[in-house]
């Protein structure tokens, strides 16, 4: 058991394991709405945008999470706002957006001392000083984002599934979309350090389409997209330690191997399953498939 | 299903943008009818439903609901969108798609209770989607798939329906069974508006229809407006009319290109 004990010897990597472990979980969660709503660059841009928030904080002296909370939170408001007026289409919006914020993050970190360091372990992520406050930020907004998930599940379903039935039953679409972004905005704020800037939106997209390939229902799939972005957390970080890998990086790789598992061996959604059915529906039900694609695709 | 207000339009018109789609509709639809919307392609069939639930992303005049604005009673009205318009992918199974009808009743944060989930029950029931409540959506065959909305907007208990497109894509066992549950809820004092391509079947079933091409064409029983010069004014070259014996099959043709003359 040497091999599970030994990268806990000191606190410090206590520490990173609990905000693998959270992370990963938050993710999860959050990266059910991600895939639902296709929200995936949204989550890249966001994490983008964090960048200069990062730089400035550090720059004036406050903490790095406020400055990462603060950028984050423009960010996705700012998208939500341009994504709303309609002038131009959304995707080029937030290409826009996050760009010219990740590039102001770029140069201002240019002006402060051991830049290129600086700069490296925001990208990739760096476990190595996580502090105890930085834990105990991190399982405030997890549990807080999960509480926040859990009670306002039904108006977020409903929004994310059905927008006009919610609008024509009177729900405030816009603010329900406002605070999923600002939940998702929080999340990659408290993931940067784990796995870095680049990669924070593969934990919030991988693990959950894992999920969404073993399971069909919403509920299943988040708290399996949960379990799975915290596994793969532990499993990355006892890898990238043996390894002396990069953690972010390992992280991710154990999250693309999972979903690569997944989309072979899913007994409903994978390759092999797939290729499995289609010869029993060949065999046993052509005619009804015939007819159901017919009327699928109405001459209107 | 309660008996429906009386719903008027009042000079509404609505549209995208720049763009205006309906114009000055002015319409009073009493408490147990069927109305059918027809009309071609783009002539806003789709858009005189959403603006009357006032969805349109602009819309002015009003609508009322025995006199008062919609917007304060938002809960008489169920809507059924358009297949093209769902995501048939999405994680969840029919009974949960039909649940969502209800969360208007059990309110905010709150989770479903032993009326909401028996109100399920009894709409899938109705519908004959008991034996697949469990499968997901996509699933399911074009006229299931069409069934659990409407068991949806049943669960929601409000008294006026609108409903866009319902027989696209169904098979005609479900259209039988469709076109009987409407006819029960119009009996029992509900009010329908569905938008159709279908002029036959729209015309056997509705009690009212709707000409629509950017603005309301006419109204009327259909033993008075199913007639060549409306048809004609509503669909202009797009109508094809094969008359075969003495009965007028009609064919509203927006893909085929069908440039039959219309009958004078």
């Amino acid at each position: 058991m040497d091999w599970l004990t030994e990268p806990l010897r000191d606190v410090g990597a206590v520490r990173a394991l609990m905000a693998v472990v959270v992370m990963g979980a938050t993710c999860g969660a959050i990266g059910a709405y991600v895939i639902v709503r296709r929200l995936a660059f949204i989550g890249d841009a966001v994490s983008h945008g964090v960048l200069p928030g990062v730089v400035i904080a550090s720059l004036i002296g406050t903490s790095i999470l406020i400055g990462a909370a603060a950028a984050g939170l423009v960010t996705a408001i700012g998208i939500a706002v341009v994504a709303r007026s309609g002038r131009i289409r959304e995707d080029a919006a937030i290409g826009v957006l996050f760009t010219g914020a990740f590039a102001l993050g770029v140069v201002l970190i240019g002006t402060g001392a051991d830049a290129d360091e600086q700069l490296e372990s925001l990208l990739v992520g760096e476990l190595h000083d996580v502090t105890a406050a930085n834990v105990v930020l991190g399982v405030i907004t997890s549990v807080s984002a999960l509480a926040i998930l859990a009670l306002l599940h039904k108006e977020l379903l409903l929004t994310s599934f059905d927008r006009t039935l919610a609008a024509a039953q009177g729900y405030p679409v816009f603010a329900l979309d406002a605070l999923l972004l600002v939940l998702l905005a929080m999340t990659i704020v408290i993931s940067i350090q784990a796995v870095g800037i680049i990669l924070v939106v593969a934990m919030l997209v991988t693990p959950s389409a894992t999920a969404r390939l073993l399971v069909d229902r919403f509920v299943p799939m988040l708290i399996l997209g949960s379990v799975i972005g915290a596994l793969v957390g532990v499993i990355g970080f006892y890898l990238a330690f043996h390894l002396e890998a990069a953690s972010g990086g390992t992280i991710v790789l154990v999250a693309t191997a999972v979903f690569g598992l997944a989309f072979v061996l899913s007994p409903t959604h994978g390759v092999l399953a797939h290729r499995r059915l289609r010869h029993a529906r060949h065999d046993v039900v052509a005619p009804a498939v015939d007819r159901r694609a017919g009327h699928e695709h109405p001459v209107e | 299903m309660n008996q429906a207000p009386e719903l008027a339009l009042r000079q509404v018109s609505a549209g995208y943008g720049d763009e205006v789609m309906l114009e000055a509709v002015d319409l009073t639809i009493p408490p147990g009818t069927i109305v059918g919307i027809i009309g071609p392609n783009g002539a806003g069939k789709s858009t005189l439903l959403k603006a009357i639930l006032r969805l349109t992303p602009w819309s002015n005049g009003s609508v009322l609901l025995d006199g008062q604005a919609v917007e304060h009673h938002r809960d008489r009205l169920a809507y059924v969108p358009q297949r093209e318009a769902v995501d048939w992918t999405f994680p969840i199974t029919a009974a949960e798609t039909v649940m969502m009808g209800r969360y208007r009743h059990i309110g905010w944060v709150r989770r479903p209770g032993e009326a909401d989930r028996r109100a399920v029950a009894e709409a899938l029931t109705r519908l004959r989607l008991e034996e697949i409540a469990g499968e997901q959506i996509g699933e399911l065959s074009g006229g299931q798939q069409q069934r659990v909305f409407l068991a949806r907007a049943l669960v929601q208990e409000a008294s006026i329906l609108l409903l866009d497109e319902p027989m696209t894509g169904v098979d005609q066992a479900t259209e039988e069974l469709v076109v009987g549950l409407l006819r029960e809820l119009r009996d029992a004092g509900a009010t329908i508006l569905q938008s159709t391509h279908d002029l036959e079947s729209a015309a056997a079933i509705s009690d009212q229809l709707c000409f629509v091409n950017g603005r309301v064409i006419a109204f009327g029983p259909p033993s008075e407006t199913f007639t060549p010069p409306i048809l004609h004014a509503t669909f202009g070259g797009e109508l094809l009319i094969v008359r075969a014996g003495d009965h007028a099959h009609t064919h509203a043709g927006g893909h085929h290109g069908s440039t039959a003359p219309p009958p004078s």
